[in-house]
Order: C-alpha cells, then sequence, then structure tokens
C-alpha cells in the first residue's frame, strides 16, 4: 500500500508537466555549477598538491621584504605582506578619491557647456567629449606618463609656482603643512559642520513655517572660518609650512627636498581617469538637464528667475535624479579604472598585491581572490552610498 | 555727461559707427593674442605687466559690448549676437575660447604637419623641431602585424579582406541571400580565419599566437570577444529576469562577480590562475585564455544592457505573446527580443566600444597589440624619445574605430526608431 503510495506520487509528478518544467532546468543549472566548481577544485587541489603548496593566508604575516615608491603609511621592508596589501589599498583609494572629484567637477561644467546657448562653449565642449572618450584609458595614461610628464624640465630648472612650489620630470613639489594642535581645529572644524547643519535644518524649518529666508550662505561661510580662526587665537593652533628646496645630491644631479612629493605617476593616472570619466559623466549631465521638461524650464523663467537660479533651483533638483544612477557607474568604472595603474608602475592594489607580492610568494590563487574581493568591496560600498544618496534626493510624494 | 555715458550704449540709430568701433576693437583683441603667441611681439608693452595680460580681454571685451544690438537688421550680425555675443557673460566665454584655439591650434598644426618629417628611414633624419613620423612609418608593419613573419602576412590581410567583402556585399545583395552571408559570417568565418590565421593545416606554417600582436591582434579579439559575448549576454539577461529562483541567483550572481571586478583582474586571473585550475597537462593557449576572459567580462555588461531593454517593454506585449499561446523560447525570440534589442542599440554600441577600448589592456599579461607595440618599439634604442609620436598615431586609430563605431550605431537608432 505504502509503496504504491509512492509510485503514485512519482508518477503524478513527472506528469504535472508545470512543475516538471520549473524543476529541471534548475536541477541541470545546480549540477552544471556544482561540477564547475567541483572539477576546479579538484584541479587545484591535485596541481598545488603536486608543487607542494598549501592553500592558507598564512603568508600575510610573513615579511614582505620589497620596498614600495609611494606610501601613505609607514612601509618599507621589514612589514608584513598584509601590510604591504594596505599601502596598495589605500593609494587605490587616494586615486580614486581624486579621480572622482575632478571627474565629477569637469564632468558637470562640460556637460551643462554643452548645452549653452553659446555655439563656441558648446562645440568646444562636444569636441573635447568626441576626442576623449573615444581613446582607450590606457593610450591616454600612457601618453600623460610617457609623453606629457617626461617632457617636463629636470630639478634643476623646475617649473616653480611663487617659489613655493616646484614642477619638475620627478613629480610636483608642494609645501607641507606643519601644525601644532591639530586635534583641536579638528574638533573645531566639526563643530562647525555640526552648527550649520543645525543653522540649515532651522532655516528650513523657519521659512516653511514663517516664509522667512535666513542668509544661511553667509552665517555658515562665518562660522567655517572663524571658528577654525578662534582656535589659532586662544586654543594655541599654530601652522608653518616646510617648503621644498633644492640641494645638490652629486655635481651634476639635483633633487628636492622636503614639502610633498607628487610622484609623475599619481599625476598621470589621476589626469588620465578625470579627463576620461568627466567625458561620461558630461554625457549624463546632460542627458538629466535634457531629461527635465522644457515646460519646467519656461515656467521658471516666467516668473523672475534669472538663467543661474533656473539652473539651481529648478533644472538641478529634477536633472539630479536622472543623472545620479548613471554617475554612480561611472564611479564604479573610475575605481576599477584605477588598477590601469599597474601599466605605468604606480603602486595600487594591483601592482603591489597582484604583481610584487604574486611574484615573490606564487600563490597566484589566494591573491587574485583577495584582490577581487577588495575591487567588489569597494563596488559594494560606492554603489551603497549612491543608492543612500539617490534615495534621499528621490520624490517623496506626500 | 549723459552723452558720454550713451557712448557706451551701443543703439541702433549710429549702427555703422558702432560697428566700425567694436569690430575694431574686436580685431585689435585678436590681434594681440596672436602677435603675442606666435611672434612674441606685444603692441601694449607700455603698460605695467598686469594690465599687460589682460589686454586682449579688454579689447574684445569692449568690442563685444559695442557690437551687442538688438535687432540691428543685419542678419548676420544678429544671429552672431545670438550665438556667441548674447551677454557679457557669454562674451567672456566667447573671447577666452578663441584665445585657447589661438594659443594651442598653430603650435598643435607645426608639430602635427608643418614642422614634422615625414620621409626617411632613421630617427637621424628627423631634423624638424615637430614630429617624427618617420618612426610610425618605419614601424607600421609591425604595429598593425606584430612579431608575424613578413612572408606570411598576405594571410591576415586575406582574411581581413575577405571580412570586409563580405560585409559590404552583404549590403547589396536581396534580403533573401543576405541571410545566409549572415549566417556564413557568424558560424563559418571567425574558424576559416583563425585556421588560416594560425595555420598548421593545408600547407600553411604554423605562427604561434605568441607571434601574432599589433592592430590586427586588437581588431581578431575584439571580433571574438564581440561574437561570443552578444549571445551569452542574452541568456543572462534572460536568466536575470527568469521566474526560476537557481537560474536568477546564478545569473545575478554571475553577472555581478564580473561587473565588481577590474578587467586587469580579469586577464591576471586567466593568465595565472586559471591554469592551476586545469588538469594537469592540459593546456589552453594564453590568446584563447584571454579572449574567453574578455567575452565573460564583457557578456555581464551586455546582459544589464539587454535586461534594460527588456524591463523597458510594456507587459502587454507578454501578455500578447503568451495569449497566442506561445511558449517561453517562441515568445521571446518572436515579440520580446525583436523589441527589446532594438530599444538597447545605443546601449549594445557602447558596450561594444568599451569591448574595443578595453583590448589594450592585455598588454599586461604580455599580448602586445597596437598600444603594446608602440610600448614595444619606443623602447628600441634606435628610437627612444619618440612616445608622443607613437601614441598619437595609435590614439589617432582607435579614435578612428570608435568615432565611426558610434556615429554608426547611431544612424541605426535612427533607422529602427519605432514610434511606440
Amino acid at each position: 500500500m505504502k509503496i504504491k503510495n509512492l509510485n503514485f506520487g512519482l508518477g503524478n509528478f513527472l506528469s504535472d508537466s508545470a512543475k516538471f518544467k520549473n524543476y529541471l532546468p534548475q536541477l541541470l543549472t545546480l549540477f552544471v555549477i556544482i561540477f564547475i566548481i567541483g572539477f576546479f577544485a579538484f584541479n587545484a587541489q591535485t596541481n598545488m598538491e603536486n608543487r607542494g603548496i598549501v592553500f592558507g593566508f598564512g603568508f600575510l604575516a610573513q615579511e614582505a621584504s620589497f620596498d614600495i615608491q609611494f606610501s601613505l603609511i609607514d612601509y618599507d621592508g621589514s612589514h608584513s605582506y598584509a601590510r604591504a596589501y594596505l599601502v596598495g589599498l589605500l593609494n587605490t583609494i587616494l586615486v580614486a578619491s581624486i579621480g572622482i572629484f575632478f571627474a565629477t567637477i569637469l564632468g558637470v561644467v562640460v556637460g551643462i557647456s554643452r548645452l549653452s546657448p553659446n555655439y563656441l562653449i558648446a562645440k568646444f565642449a562636444a569636441v573635447y567629449i568626441e576626442i576623449f572618450r573615444n581613446i582607450p584609458l590606457l593610450l591616454q595614461i600612457f601618453f600623460w606618463y610617457f609623453a606629457a610628464l617626461r617632457a617636463l624640465p629636470l630639478p634643476k630648472e623646475a617649473i616653480s609656482f611663487f617659489d613655493i612650489s616646484y614642477l619638475t620630470v620627478k613629480g610636483w613639489y608642494i609645501p607641507r603643512f606643519i601644525w601644532t594642535n591639530f586635534s583641536i581645529l579638528f574638533y573645531s572644524l566639526i563643530a562647525a559642520i555640526v552648527a550649520i547643519i543645525f543653522i540649515y535644518t532651522y532655516a528650513k524649518k523657519q521659512q516653511e513655517e514663517t516664509g522667512k529666508r535666513i542668509p544661511t550662505l553667509i552665517i555658515s561661510t562665518i562660522l567655517i572660518i572663524l571658528l577654525p580662526l578662534l582656535t589659532f587665537l586662544l586654543g594655541g593652533v599654530s601652522l608653518s609650512f616646510e617648503y621644498p628646496t633644492l640641494i645638490k645630491q652629486s655635481p651634476t644631479i639635483f633633487n628636492f627636498t622636503g614639502g610633498v612629493g607628487i610622484i609623475p605617476e599619481l599625476m598621470a593616472l589621476a589626469l588620465a581617469l578625470s579627463l576620461y570619466t568627466a567625458t561620461f559623466i558630461a554625457e549624463c549631465v546632460r542627458a538629466g538637464i535634457m531629461g527635465v521638461s522644457k515646460g519646467q524650464k519656461e515656467a521658471a523663467a516666467s516668473i523672475g528667475l534669472t538663467p543661474g537660479q533656473v539652473l539651481k533651483l529648478v533644472i538641478m533638483p529634477q536633472a539630479l535624479r536622472i543623472i545620479i544612477p548613471p554617475t554612480t557607474n561611472q564611479y564604479l568604472n573610475l575605481t576599477k579604472n584605477s588598477s590601469l595603474a599597474a601599466a605605468i608602475a604606480y603602486p595600487d592594489i594591483v601592482l603591489v598585491f597582484a604583481g610584487t607580492a604574486m611574484m615573490q610568494t606564487g600563490r597566484a590563487i589566494e591573491i587574485v581572490s583577495i584582490t577581487m574581493l577588495t575591487y567588489l568591496s569597494l563596488s559594494i560600498v560606492i554603489s551603497m552610498f549612491m543608492n543612500w544618496y539617490n534615495k534621499k534626493i528621490a520624490i517623496k510624494e506626500k | 555727461m549723459i552723452k558720454k555715458l550713451t557712448f557706451l550704449n551701443p543703439n541702433k540709430e549710429n549702427l555703422n559707427l558702432y560697428l566700425f568701433l567694436g569690430s575694431a576693437f574686436f580685431v585689435l583683441g585678436i590681434l594681440d593674442v596672436i602677435l603675442n603667441s606666435s611672434f612674441e611681439v606685444n603692441i601694449t608693452f607700455f603698460l605695467p605687466r598686469i594690465l599687460n595680460f589682460f589686454t586682449p580681454l579688454f579689447f574684445g571685451f569692449l568690442g563685444l559690448h559695442l557690437i551687442r544690438i538688438e535687432l540691428s537688421g543685419i542678419k548676420a550680425l544678429d544671429s552672431l549676437n545670438k550665438n556667441i555675443n548674447s551677454n557679457w557673460v557669454n562674451a567672456v566665454l566667447t573671447l577666452l575660447v578663441i584665445f585657447i584655439l589661438i594659443k594651442i591650434i598653430p603650435g598643435l598644426l607645426n608639430w602635427l604637419f608643418f614642422d614634422a618629417n615625414f620621409i626617411g628611414s632613421t630617427k637621424e633624419e628627423c631634423t624638424g623641431s615637430g614630429a617624427c613620423w618617420i618612426f610610425i612609418n618605419v614601424w607600421i608593419k609591425r604595429l598593425v602585424y606584430g612579431l608575424y613573419p613578413n612572408s606570411e602576412i598576405w594571410r591576415i590581410n586575406l582574411a581581413f579582406i575577405l571580412l570586409i567583402g563580405t560585409v559590404i556585399s552583404a549590403f547589396f545583395v536581396r534580403p533573401k541571400i543576405k541571410k545566409y552571408i549572415i549566417i556564413f559570417l557568424l558560424f563559418a568565418f571567425p574558424f576559416i580565419a583563425i585556421s588560416l590565421i594560425s595555420g598548421g593545416n593545408f600547407g600553411l606554417v604554423w605562427v604561434e599566437t605568441n607571434a601574432w600582436g599589433g592592430l590586427s591582434l586588437t581588431f581578431i579579439i575584439s571580433i571574438f570577444a564581440l561574437l561570443f559575448c552578444f549571445p551569452i549576454g542574452m541568456f543572462l539577461a534572460l536568466g536575470r529576469r527568469s521566474s526560476l529562483p537557481v537560474i536568477r541567483y546564478s545569473s545575478i550572481g554571475f553577472i555581478e562577480f564580473w561587473r565588481g571586478v577590474p578587467l586587469i583582474t580579469v586577464l591576471f586571473m586567466a593568465s595565472v590562475m586559471f591554469p592551476m585550475f586545469l588538469p594537469s597537462g592540459t593546456f589552453i593557449d594564453k590568446l584563447i585564455r584571454v579572449v574567453i576572459a574578455i567575452t565573460l567580462f564583457e557578456a555581464a555588461y551586455m546582459a544589464e544592457v539587454i535586461r534594460g531593454g527588456l524591463q523597458a517593454l510594456p507587459r502587454g506585449q507578454y501578455d500578447a505573446g503568451k495569449s497566442l499561446g506561445m511558449g517561453y523560447w517562441r515568445m521571446h525570440l518572436l515579440v520580446i527580443l525583436p523589441q527589446a534589442l532594438k530599444l538597447v542599440i545605443p546601449g549594445v554600441a557602447n558596450t561594444f566600444l568599451a569591448l574595443v577600448k578595453d583590448t589594450p589592456l592585455i598588454l599586461v599579461v604580455g599580448l602586445l597589440e597596437l598600444v603594446g607595440m608602440i610600448d614595444m618599439a619606443k623602447t628600441n634604442p634606435k628610437w627612444l624619445g619618440l612616445a608622443a609620436e607613437g601614441y598619437v598615431f595609435a590614439g589617432l586609430v582607435f579614435w578612428i574605430i570608435c568615432y565611426s563605431m558610434s556615429r554608426y550605431s547611431q544612424s541605426l537608432e535612427k533607422k529602427y526608431k519605432t514610434d511606440r
């Protein structure tokens, strides 16, 4: 009786074609995925056994014993591989942030210019966009690094800006800030920002309730200048500069010491990334502005707003909703593209970790997976932040 | 007093006077910049340096102000005022653009053409102060064909002539034959071309993939990746919208993984890590591994583009397909995909462009296409210091490829645009 029931159930299942149709492809997919992963894992294991490598992340604690040319934190050869990884990661984040900052500014300016009623400006922006986005990024990086920046003068004949900053073939030297009691200044800045946020919310509330406008911009400018300034007078904060100076290393070799040296690799990379990504951001901005209906512009103009006000108060808030999602993609692309650094030997995570460290340890699987995971997490962080911002500016139905 | 003020307020009565004065000042401003940048002559040398710097801007601004006369009755002047001189901000921007162009263009033209050397065979023959195009001239064979043996180059040429010939002939034949030509191009041609280029049979000499390179390698990789990433991307897009959870989540995982990592790490994976995953003894050529990696990478982007098109279709299209009794595949093939793909032509074109622009990256794993070959050529001891020429040349080549592709996609978009 029991067996018959079971048979009946199976037969029922097979004849129920809809269910069968749903389960068969899923089972097949699952099977194929498991098979492929299993096949790779088995091979990797036998290969590593043959070569005598044990899978593991213990090597991260070993001494790295290689130097890195440019580092934001203390590092030398005696530090561990984990520390080298951190140096690479910070360098990646540094160049990505610089790139995002300048690409956004340039992209917005160019995107608005392309829609300018001024024929020359619009054409100029269009030509810039068409040139820079149709040339591979790697080529642009190479051009800036090997052709443009190599044409800069030697330290002896450096291009000087007001005698405090020097541009040479070996990099750009700027004064270093030397702070005393920096933490007090830092706290005062935070206090100023908190106060400004408070004033903004208060002003908004006042305007909604009574219609009175509080000059928030002036107040906040005063606050952000005054509070840190007070700390200079009262808090014992002081600032001095260390200027780069030219010294003679040997009868023919001159070099700059002191100050902060920005290496040409960083400059070339940041320049190429910003110029390349800005073209895409400009196109996003243009599409966003064109996506705002013409009636909005005309309505805004008819109540007497100036063109600048129309753009700032009416067009941009609406256009931003269209602009943000594709721009997020461009930020992600920029961050991922910063990995091209390896091609010109800027010590980012790919060069330091997936390059030098992998060559020394031979642990391809561990290192490539850590690098990929790092980029995946960077992507997730950026897209989470932008999603949050997108939600914040989305239309709130009342 | 009042008369003095009205002098700066251009009006219609003294149109000719203002026009003359304005043009004179404008020309003076432009002349100042031209003299300054090309001949190092300064016509306002008697002024202090800081004022001197702004004189052209001041002259030009005054000139543009004087000719800003509304409804002057002269058509050219009106359109000029409307387009580049509508208010003082625009006037300043216009002047700045003109000055920048004057500063840049003569120098650029001199470097590119007038001071450049074109004919010769060694670096020493580059005597001009401009670009040394002899470098490109001498290296052109390597830049296009890589290290492919000179005597076998005809095979690459033949493959590409065949490709271009069939593509062009497809435009001129009847639709019925066109279908077969497309099938030939998609399914037969790639294998014919590869066996022709790699050789090893039919009496052709075997050429290792290490020797492939230059612009032809750029094309080979792009074409193969294009061919394969499109169908894979389509399946992934359908998978991501499937109602079956296993298929949906594995598609999502696959797509998001490839989209989250940079191509350079994918290439590292293909060249260093992947051999570890194969049974010991088996060997897959590096070029093939790289092409597979690029294909999978671009397929993930393609999937997202196609998904956008699928989502943009109104639900009614799906319902209509189902109500006609169509199954999943039939509905998608006949109703959904033709409409969805039409919608995503710009996105697909952008993905293709990104793919072409990504190919130079393969130099990090030791494959040398155009940019890689230039990198090699510029480090040749006989040709040092000519990086700029090489990169400008490669940039121009890529620019022509990408720009014509984007133009073509725009025309396709217009052709298939249907009102909804």
